[in-house]
């Protein structure tokens, strides 16, 4: 398997009013293969959706990448390039996939227009070959009537259709990787399912990586090859799908799970985790989980590193010790 | 929204309405009034139409050197409306770009562009004005629409660097970012197409503006220069003959203050068929 990704130790810093720095995303490590899908989950406020800004280095400021973190590209070292090489890479080695598409398209501009502006910031071709090639685009993500969709304006088209034409604008340059930041969060159910397919369908098609970034665990179960779980700025558990659908491990991921209802099995009341994320200013020392976590003792207040669980398996958790390899 | 909507919206409204009317007629009154009105050099007859009343051949009567006042003021309209339209624009234009590039880039060159603004914005426009042409002894009509131009961005400037800081969070820009657009393009293809409608705004309220300052220049002596016509000059003319001969000096004044209106009239009902917030 070749590697197209591969984030080592990534950490994000703010700076506070008074002086000091505080890491919403706090050692983030993990890597994807050519043709594979890894889940990022998590609830708000983790640190997701801000360590995939941070694979084009679009960490708003005041925010800023630590040094010592690791962001390779095959074989680019991102966090060594500036300006114009920077620019290269946003969209043309990875596209990306944002969670509102009523806002994420530009309302003056056509679909047509945006897809072929997509395609033109990275490819050398004439203005009438980037719009054959943002027709061909909407046909592959599966827009009815695609050359009639070209002039068609953001607020003319519904939702699942606009998301469709944001998936397109990812991919019109041919990037290796699509990092899809809660794609279907604020779409039906319906168009869900279908959003979701297209990307599956584009990932066997063209041999891309996919990093889906998501709340719900309902949608990583059929998509995803591995599943890492974020709380509070780490990844708290990660695993094949397959593995941690079966053995959930970390307490923070039982908890996940517990509040998920099901359809099948006897009617029951679903178990919340009881309290709240804590803001990223006032991380608790050790396992940032301990305070809400049913099972926490001593050592909980030493923070626990990845420990394996079983094969492709690993979690944050003391409680790893004893059950792993 | 679009722009042409918005000017659609604003004719819909009575006041858009009158204002657009108002221009229009302005507009078709410059450029075809002075082929069908007699020569405003001409003069009539220097003792017997000396500032001669308003009549069935001169309607707006003649001034003290018996040139035709309905002839001088529709050629005053091309000088002012020329004037206006040209120093807005670039008003409007320089305005947009520091706007832009101080709201896109911030940090240090936001910084440090705007508190030059702040500077500019503390000395009144008309004694900046006044300051630099006071100087040499004759100012040619393009080098004053220039000057004009040139003071009239600060405000315009200010106002679009606020529009950019909260389209800049828009997740179209983030996105347009991600797809490896460079900062040229967000700039002046994303941000400058969503910041139109404002500019539209603050260019028609500031068409009013320069009218006024070039007949306030005008009426100094310092602005358009005799004998092209102009309304402001043609005030400052008429000053010793106000009481005995009105005419010279009202009509002018009248199209000042009707051409201001119109164009504030027409600002105002852009700016509401602008706004999300109304209707």
């Amino acid at each position: 398997m070749t590697r197209v990704l591969d984030v080592r130790d990534l950490r994000i810093s703010f700076p506070t009013s008074d002086g000091s720095r505080f890491h919403p995303v706090d050692g983030v490590s993990f890597t994807l293969d050519r043709g594979e899908t890894l889940a990022l989950v998590g609830e708000s406020g983790c640190g997701k959706s801000l360590t995939s800004l941070a694979l084009l280095r679009l960490v708003p400021p005041p925010g800023r990448i630590d040094p010592g973190s690791g962001i390779r590209l095959g074989e680019t070292d991102v966090l060594a390039l500036e300006g114009e090489p920077l620019r290269q890479i946003r969209g043309r080695r990875l596209g990306m996939i944002f969670q509102d598409p009523m806002t994420s398209l530009n309302p003056v501009f056509t679909a047509g227009d945006q897809i072929a502006e997509a395609v033109r910031a990275h490819l050398r071709v004439s203005k009438a070959e980037a719009r054959e090639r943002a027709r061909a685009l909407l046909q592959e993500v599966g827009i009815p009537d695609p050359a009639a969709r070209l002039d068609a304006y953001p607020h003319q088209l519904s939702g699942g259709m606009r998301q469709r034409i944001m998936i397109a604008i990812a991919l019109a340059a041919e990037p290796e990787i699509l990092v899809a930041d809660e794609p279907t969060t604020a779409l039906d159910v319906t168009v869900q399912a279908q959003i979701l397919e297209v990307l599956d369908e584009l990932r066997r098609r063209r041999g891309m990586a996919v990093l889906l970034i998501t709340h719900d665990l309902g949608i990583v179960a059929g998509r995803a090859d591995r599943v890492a779980v974020m709380y509070a700025g780490q990844i708290v558990e990660e695993a094949t799908t397959a593995e941690l659908f079966a053995r959930p491990s970390h307490p923070y991921t039982l908890g996940l799970f517990a509040s998920v209802p099901r359809i099948t099995g006897p009617v029951q009341r679903l178990t919340p985790i009881r309290g709240t994320v804590p803001p990223p200013t006032a991380w608790p020392d050790g396992c940032r989980f301990r305070p809400r976590c049913p099972q926490a003792f001593a050592k909980c207040e030493q923070p626990p590193g990845p420990l394996p669980v079983g094969p492709d398996h690993r979690m944050r958790c003391w409680l790893a010790e004893g059950k792993g390899a | 929204m679009a722009e042409d909507g918005a000017l659609r919206a604003a004719w819909r409204t009575p006041r858009g309405r009158a204002g657009l009317g108002f221009l229009t007629f302005l507009c078709l009154l410059a450029l075809l009034g002075p082929r069908l009105l007699p020569d405003p050099f001409r003069q009539f007859g220097i003792v017997e139409l000396q500032s001669a009343r308003p009549s069935a051949e001169h309607p707006f009567g003649t001034d003290q050197l018996s040139r035709d006042v309905l002839s001088r003021v529709v050629t005053g309209a091309r000088v002012s409306l020329a004037v206006a339209a040209i120093a807005v624009a670039l008003s409007a234009t320089l305005g947009a770009a520091v706007g832009l590039v101080a709201g896109y880039l911030g940090g240090a060159v936001d910084a440090v562009l705007m508190r030059l603004v702040d500077g500019a914005l503390a000395v009144p426009r008309l004694f900046l004005l006044m300051l630099v042409l006071a100087v040499p002894t004759r100012v040619p009509l393009l080098a004053l629409i220039l000057l004009i131009g040139a003071t009239g961005w600060f405000g315009t400037s200010r106002m679009i660097r606020a529009e950019v800081l909260r389209l800049r969070e828009e997740t179209y820009v983030r996105a347009a970012e991600a797809l490896g657009a460079s900062r040229r393009r967000i700039i002046f293809r994303h941000l400058l197409v969503n910041t139109t409608g404002p500019l539209l705004v603050a260019a028609t309220l500031g068409v009013g503006d320069v009218i006024l300052l070039e007949a306030g220049l005008s009426f100094l002596g310092l602005g358009v220069q005799p004998p092209t016509p102009s309304w402001g000059g043609m005030i400052f003319d008429a000053r010793p003959v106000l009481e005995s001969a009105p005419w010279v000096g009202i009509f002018p004044g009248v199209m000042i203050t009707l051409t201001v209106l119109a164009t504030n009239l027409v600002g105002d009902a852009l700016r509401d068929a602008l706004d999300p917030r109304g209707a």
